[in-house]
Order: structure tokens, then sequence, then C-alpha cells
């Protein structure tokens, strides 16, 4: 468990990251997608309607902040000390004269860009997990989010065809997904929707108990490759005995409720009752009763429908993503910017590299205090990547520039380049006749 | 399109006795230089409407796909028929251009017709046979090739799963699939109807429909934007004393009241609320309001809900805040709630951010709501478990028979139906109109009561 570390955030020490550490620069040409260049193509505004917000100690809302460039950026971070930056939507004017424009008869003030962006929570997942709950984290319920980044994030590439996803660890409980391809930043809240819809498995509300449902006579490819390339290795080899599944009878009653075939939960019931008993200590417990549940289910005799899909459903149920459908829904939402602090753990959203997202360990991501202390170790330096390289930011630094940063600017640069160029061969083409 | 005096009647589309025979869709691009009636102006777009609002009812009952387009065709052979077989295509484009004149006038109507004429043409496409509907690809001029033999084997396993997870039979190797950027069909991604690989949809011939309709509806929502604008500048002033009373009269009388302002039953005042919603809230708000008062919370999408419900019921700003303070306090504390809350409830009344007064929710947008954990706003009827629903009508007072009913009800997707047997059970008084708002359900709950209460003191 990650205690509460309300003694790693202090305003001072924020203040000091602000002034030495965070990557405002970074940030800035991230966002940019590539409009801060000389090109002729570029869009100048672009930067400047892109939304801000701000919150202060004491919870005081800053909404609506623009920036032209890092500088103006920086200053006012600097001047503000904001415990946290969320980044909003590309508006359609700046949204800081927002009132300005809405004046007119037809309202042009709205949003016109924003990242396809998911937003994991475990919270979500309290029904599934025993290790802890509501805002605690540790490393027996951590799988889960890493499960999520995998399913995820393959599917993101494998069948949307997006190249640049950025994975933002949230600071305490879950993970951020940014989509920043210009196909992704452009979609419609209603392929918005579909995309979360499509990720969707988990129903259910806290009034209906039938969490996962699959029918039909096979699974949709995605969820087929999910279920055999992620899922069922972490639910058998992972949360199985380390959630202690099917330990004690509350447990595997949970999992007995969810076969819709009252005698087989009776017959699994009878021998698991028995088995506390007879059971020998070498094996884990856990993972006899689900042989014993998988066989069970899926003897020749059972293979009646709406039982072929059990053992899958109980999988899903215990793994699969859980996503905060509004947040992917709607262009408007905010969400926080990465190498911001968590107020409440101190601890630094740093990028997660989705290809080796099983070795991200929440539990050691740097501090705010931790990385004050390294500051101080060393004395004062002058030169600003001096100081990322000898705290340990640096290498969350350089991930974010090599996997992500650097590949998508290279393909702003080409995608600007074409577009202007278009434009020109066709305005070439009407001057003609 | 030219509007003229009864009595002076021309000819229409002199072409349109060679129209007659290609029983296919326009596709209303451009308002036809042909004249009409004025009274058939009206009397077309009434027929039209009667269509759209047929579609609207059935889409809120829940009704299948195949029981919508038994309704559909019946609605469509009912009301759009013409006596002139040759009339009927210019009937149905003149009062399609005349309900769009009504229905550019604010984002809420453009919205409703928007969906309800894309249902429309959705099943009317679904309709036809294959070489109109080719007819109609053609029209739309769509850029898709299909999938070539080669790259069918590549993926034939995929899309045969694709299938079956519909329980539909595997395609078969003359079977033909459009390779579709996966924006252009969001409905087909939303349920997982097709195979996306590298960002393109598979989309089979049957599914295209779905790609069609998403090409007429954004087509139809840029030019109701275009002639919302012609509506303003110039054809309002110009019709005044002609067109613009009859336009403006027509959508009011169909969409039903939307009950952001309450009217008759105003003003209910927190010392009786309680009363007031054991009485008669909808199922759907006494459950929020019961979860509310056991909390002393409700996430997002329930304050939402039950918030404007109780604007729409008639509780001011002023009550609302102390109303939902109550509650919260308890659990998240008084500062809390002034700095995460009070806002958002400001914002619905349109005190805040842009100022939009927000319109309680109907049953429409409630059935179609999508709960997750932790979550209690929806329709009971739609998304609680059997079990759960029938512990909770049995804790409003619904006796066993009429239960059984309403469950019926619920199991076949009637939701609406649902509740109103609910309250038909309730209040002991037939609900001939059927319950399609939940502000509905409580005005004509407090009109029974206070009729109950005149007569027994009288």
């Amino acid at each position: 468990m990650i205690p509460q570390q309300e003694p790693d955030f202090n305003l001072n020490h924020l203040k000091l990251y602000y002034g030495k550490l965070f990557p405002f620069a970074d940030l800035v040409r991230w966002v940019s997608y590539g409009n801060d260049g000389k090109h002729p193509g570029c869009d100048q505004s672009y930067l400047g309607r892109r939304e801000f917000s701000f919150t202060l100690e004491n919870d005081i809302y800053l909404r609506f902040q623009s920036f032209n460039n890092t500088l103006e950026l920086e200053n006012s971070v600097k001047e503000k000390s904001p415990v946290k930056i969320d980044i909003g939507p590309v508006y359609s004017v700046d949204p800081a004269k927002r009132y300005a424009y809405a004046q007119g008869e037809n309202n042009v003030f709205a949003p016109v860009e924003r990242e396809l962006i998911f937003d994991i929570d475990m919270t979500d997942y309290d029904d599934v997990r025993y290790c802890c709950s509501g805002a605690d984290v540790c490393l027996v319920c951590w799988p889960l989010m890493t499960i999520a980044i995998k399913v995820i994030d393959t599917a993101l590439r494998d069948d949307f065809g997006f190249k640049h996803v950025l994975w933002v660890y949230s600071g305490r409980r879950g993970v951020h997904c940014w989509v920043c391809d210009r196909k992704a930043r452009r979609l419609s809240n209603e392929q918005r929707g579909a995309i979360a819809d499509y990720f969707r498995v988990y129903k259910g509300n806290e009034n209906s108990h039938k969490k996962v449902s699959l029918t039909g006579a096979a699974l949709h490819p995605f969820l087929a490759t999910s279920y055999t390339n992620v899922l069922k290795d972490y639910f058998e080899k992972n949360l199985l005995t380390g959630q202690n599944l099917l330990a004690t009878e509350e447990r595997y009653e949970k999992i007995l409720n969810m076969i819709p075939d009252e005698s087989i939960a009776s017959e699994l019931r009878g021998r698991w009752q028995d088995s506390r008993r007879s059971s020998s200590a070498k094996e884990d417990i856990n993972v006899v009763r689900w042989e014993q549940f998988k066989q069970v289910l899926q003897s020749g005799k059972h293979k009646a429908q709406g039982l072929r899909r059990c053992v899958e459903e109980i999988v899903f149920s215990f793994t699969y993503p859980r996503l905060d459908m509004e947040v992917s829904k709607h262009m408007n939402h905010l969400l926080k910017a990465p190498f911001c602090v968590h107020p409440k753990t101190g601890r630094v959203c740093v990028p997660i590299d989705p290809n080796r997202c099983d070795e991200f360990d929440p539990t050691t991501v740097p501090t705010l205090s931790q990385l004050i202390e390294e500051l101080n170790y060393e004395g004062s330096i002058s030169d600003i990547d001096g100081e990322l390289n000898r705290t340990s930011i640096g290498n969350a630094i350089t991930l974010f520039r090599s996997s992500f940063l650097q590949p998508l600017l290279k393909a702003c640069k080409e995608e600007i380049e074409n577009s202007y160029n278009l434009k020109l061969q066709q305005s070439k083409n009407s001057l003609g006749w | 399109m030219e509007i003229v005096r009864p009595q002076s009647r021309r000819n229409f589309l002199s072409s349109s006795n060679d129209a007659v025979s290609v029983p296919t869709i326009p596709l209303y691009r451009s308002a036809p230089s042909l004249e009409v009636r004025l009274e058939e102006f009206e009397s077309f777009a009434i027929d039209r409407l009667r269509v759209l609002k047929g579609i609207s009812d059935g889409m809120s009952r829940g009704k299948k796909p195949e029981e919508m387009e038994n309704l559909v065709k019946d609605l469509w052979k009912v009301n759009m028929r013409h006596q002139h077989a040759s009339d009927v295509l210019n009937k149905d484009i003149i009062s399609h251009f005349v309900l769009r004149l009504v229905y550019c006038r604010t984002e809420d109507l453009r919205k409703w017709f928007l969906s309800m004429e894309s249902s429309l043409f959705r099943h009317r496409f679904r309709v036809l046979n294959a070489e109109a509907q080719r007819a109609v690809m053609e029209e739309f001029n769509l850029p898709y090739r299909a999938v070539s033999n080669v790259e069918f084997e590549s993926i034939k396993e995929k899309l045969g799963q694709v299938a079956r997870s519909m329980g539909q039979p595997a395609p078969t190797a003359d079977a033909i699939f459009y390779r579709v950027p996966f924006e252009e069909v969001p409905e087909l991604v939303a349920g997982r109807k097709v195979l996306i690989s590298q960002g393109y949809a598979y989309v089979a011939m049957n599914q295209i429909v779905s790609l069609i309709a998403t090409l007429f509806r954004s087509q139809l929502s840029k030019t109701l934007v275009l002639t919302n604008r012609k509506w303003t500048s110039s054809i309002r002033e110009q019709e005044k004393h002609r067109l613009t009373p009859i336009v403006e009269a027509l959508c009011s009388s169909y969409l039903g009241p939307d009950y952001s302002q309450s009217r008759e039953y105003a003003d209910i005042s927190l010392k009786d609320i309680d009363q007031v919603a054991k009485n008669s809230f909808p199922l759907c708000m006494r459950h929020l309001f019961d979860k509310l008062k056991e909390d002393h919370h409700l996430k997002h999408g329930g304050r939402m809900q039950l918030g404007l419900f109780l604007k729409g019921v008639g509780l001011n700003l002023e009550d609302a805040l102390a109303f939902w303070r109550a509650e919260f306090s308890k659990k998240v504390g008084l500062e809390k709630f002034e700095k995460q809350y009070a806002y958002s409830i400001r914002h619905n009344y349109g005190k805040e951010g842009k100022r939009t007064d927000y319109t309680p929710y109907s049953c429409s947008k409630i059935i179609s709501s999508t709960p997750g954990t932790g979550d209690h706003h929806g329709c009971p009827y739609r998304h609680f478990s059997e079990e759960n629903l029938r512990a909770a009508l049995d804790r409003m007072g619904v006796n066993s028979r009429a239960m059984e009913d309403v469950l019926d009800k619920a199991r076949n997707r009637h939701y609406q139906l649902a509740c109103t047997l609910t309250f038909e059970a309730l209040h002991g008084v037939p609900c001939d109109a059927g319950i399609n708002h939940p502000n509905q359900y409580f005005s004509d709950s407090k009109k029974i009561l206070q009729s109950k209460q005149k007569d027994s003191s009288t």
C-alpha cells in the first residue's frame, strides 16, 4: 500500500520543482503539434487557442487560461504555483477571450480539436480487488492497470491504426492515455463515443449484478485477441493467486453466483466445502479450484448455450479494463497534464512505456521531496539539463522525448508540409483556370 | 421552391411521370424548383410530422429493429400517399423541405429532426432492392472500394469471427465487403459489428445502410445549419405574414412540452419534498432521491438526472442548493460542497458557464443513458436487474398482480409502458397518453392526487 504521503507535498518544494525541473518546453512542443515552427503552413494561433486550467491551493479553479508560447506558460505557472495543471481542448477562438466572441448571434466558441483520452481509475475495480480499496493501490492490484494499458494500447494501434499514444501515471491510483494522432484529435464526440463503446464490455451499474455478458457463438476478434494474449494469463498466473480469488467461501460464492446453472454451482460448492479439509498445502488452493471450475464447465456435458461463455465471462469480469466513459466521449473534458505532482501522494505523473508497462512500479515513482533532496545534494548547478539528469525525473523526461515526442513531431512536420503543398497545388490549379 | 396561392395551381414537375416507376429515395440535396400550394405546404408537412413522431414514439418504447421496420413501413404508407401516384415523390420532397424550415431554428429542434429523418431514411433504404440501393450509393459518390479476393482470403477467419459473434453465418467467398475509415461508421464500431484493422472497418454489404445513413445524417446536419442562417437572415422577415406563422406553429404542437419551466404545480417547497417524492416521483427519480438520502452522495449522472427533474418540478435555485447541500455536506463536508458541487447546480439553472437553461431529461434520454459502476441514474425498468426492479416496485407499493405485468413489459423492453403500468397501479387511474417524461409523470400524478383530495373533502 502507498500510504498517504502528505509530507511529500509542500508548496515551497512545488515552487522549486516548477522552477528547476518541470519540462515546460517539452509540454508546449507537444501540444503545439509542430505549429510553433517556421514553416508557412504552421497555424500560429494554434497553441493560443488551447485551454489550460490551474487548480490553486484551497481548490480555486482557474479555467480557460491560454498561452502563446513556453515562456508565457512558464511564467504563469511559476507565479501561481498551481497544485494541478489540466489540459483542455483547442477551441475555435482564444478561450481567454471567449466572452468577447460570444456576443454575436452565432456562438462561435466551441472545441475544435482534442486528443482522444482515456482515464482508468482503480476505484472502479473495487469489487474485484481484495488487497485495498478506494484511493489505495499496491503491487497486488496494480496488474489491473497493466492489463488495461496492454489491451487498450494494442487495440488503439492495431485496430484503430493510431501511432502516437502517450500513457501517464495519474499520480495515485490510475493511468491516463492521450491519443495524439491528427485524426484522433479531430474526431467528433459521436466518433469518440463509438471508440469508447468498442472498448466497453463491463456493463451494469449498482442495481444490476450482471457485470460482463458475452453472447454469440464467437468473441469479436478484438475481445478474442485480448483474452488469449493478455487477460487469460494475467488472471491465471497473477490475479487468481495474488488476490486469492477463490480462497474463502465469501469469495468463491461471488464467482459461483456468476454461473447461470444452479446445479453446477452447487456441485462445485459441495466439492469446495469438502476440500477445505482434504487439500494439501502443496498446491495453491485458488489454482486447484480454478482448474476444477474450468473442468466442470468445459466438460462435454455442460457445453450448453450460456455456459459456454461462463469461464470467459469470469475472466473478463476480473481483468478487463474499465474506462470512465464520459471522459473519452466528449471533447471538452479536462485531463491532468503529465509531470504534475499529485497533491496527495507527492508523486510525479510520469509517462509509462506501454511496451514495458509490466515493469512499472507505482511505489517507486519519484516523489516531490525525493527530487528536492536530490537537487540539494549536489548543490546548485545552473544548467537545466544537468539538473534533469541528476534527478530521478531525468529518465521520465527522456522516455517522454524519445518514445513519444520525437516521433510525434516528425509526423506533424510531414503533415504540415503535405497539407501546405496540397493547398499550394490547389490554388495554382484554380489560377490556371 | 415557390409557394403559390391555391387558385394559381400550375403543373408540378413536368417529368414527374417518369419518376413513378423508380422506387428510390430522394437525397434532398437542393430545394426543388416547383410550385407548392399554400395549404399543401402545411398539410404535407403535418403528414410527414406524423411519420417522424411515430418513429420517435417507437424508439422511446424500445422497439426492436424488426418492429421498427414494420412501424415505419406502416406510418409511411398511411401518411405519405397521394391521390396522384405521380405526386408521391413531390410530396416526399416538399414535406421534407418544409420541415427543414420548421426544425432548423434551434439546436434541440435540429437534433430531433436530424435523428428522426436519419432513422426514416435508414428504414427506407433497407427495404430497397439491391439495384436501388446501389443507385443511392452511386449518388453519394462513395470513394470506397470493395475488398479484393486476395485481401478477403487474408482476413476471412476474422470476418467469420465477427459474423459469428453476432449470431450470423460466416461470409462466403462471394460476399462483398467495403474497406472504410472507421470514423465513417461509428455505430458499427460502437457495437463491435465490424472487423477493425489499421484504422479501417470492413463493412459487409448488408451493413452498408449504416454508412449511407451516417453520410445522409452529416449532410442533413450541415444543411440544417445553413437553412437556419437563411431563415434568420431573410426568410423569417420576408414571409412574416404568410409562411412564418405556419412554420412557427408546426413544431410546437408535436414535440410536447420540454418541462424546462414548471407551470401548473410550480413551487414545491423543501419541507414537502419527502412526501411529494413518495407520492408523485417516478421510480427513476424516487430511486435517486432515496439513494441520495441514504448515501448523501450521487455521482454526476445521478445529480444531473435528479437535479434537472427537481428544477422542472419547480424547486427554485435557492431551495435546490439547500437541498443538495443538506445531503452532500453530511458526506463531503460543507466546504467541499460549496467548492465542487454548488457550481454545477447553479450551472444547471443557467447561472454559470455558458448560461444555458438546461431542460430536464426525457424518458428516451434516460433510457439511452449508460450508467456504470457506482451510478444510480438511468431507467430502472431498463437498467435494473429483475430482482432489484421487483424489490424497488415492492417498496413503491405496487401490488403483486400489477407487478407481473410491469416486469413483463420491462422484459420485453417496453420500458415506458412498464412505467405507465406502474403509474396506473399506484394511482388507480388509467394513463392513456403513456409516460414520456418523468416530469409528465409527476404533473399527472399531482393532478390525480389533487382531484382525489377535492373529491374526499366535498
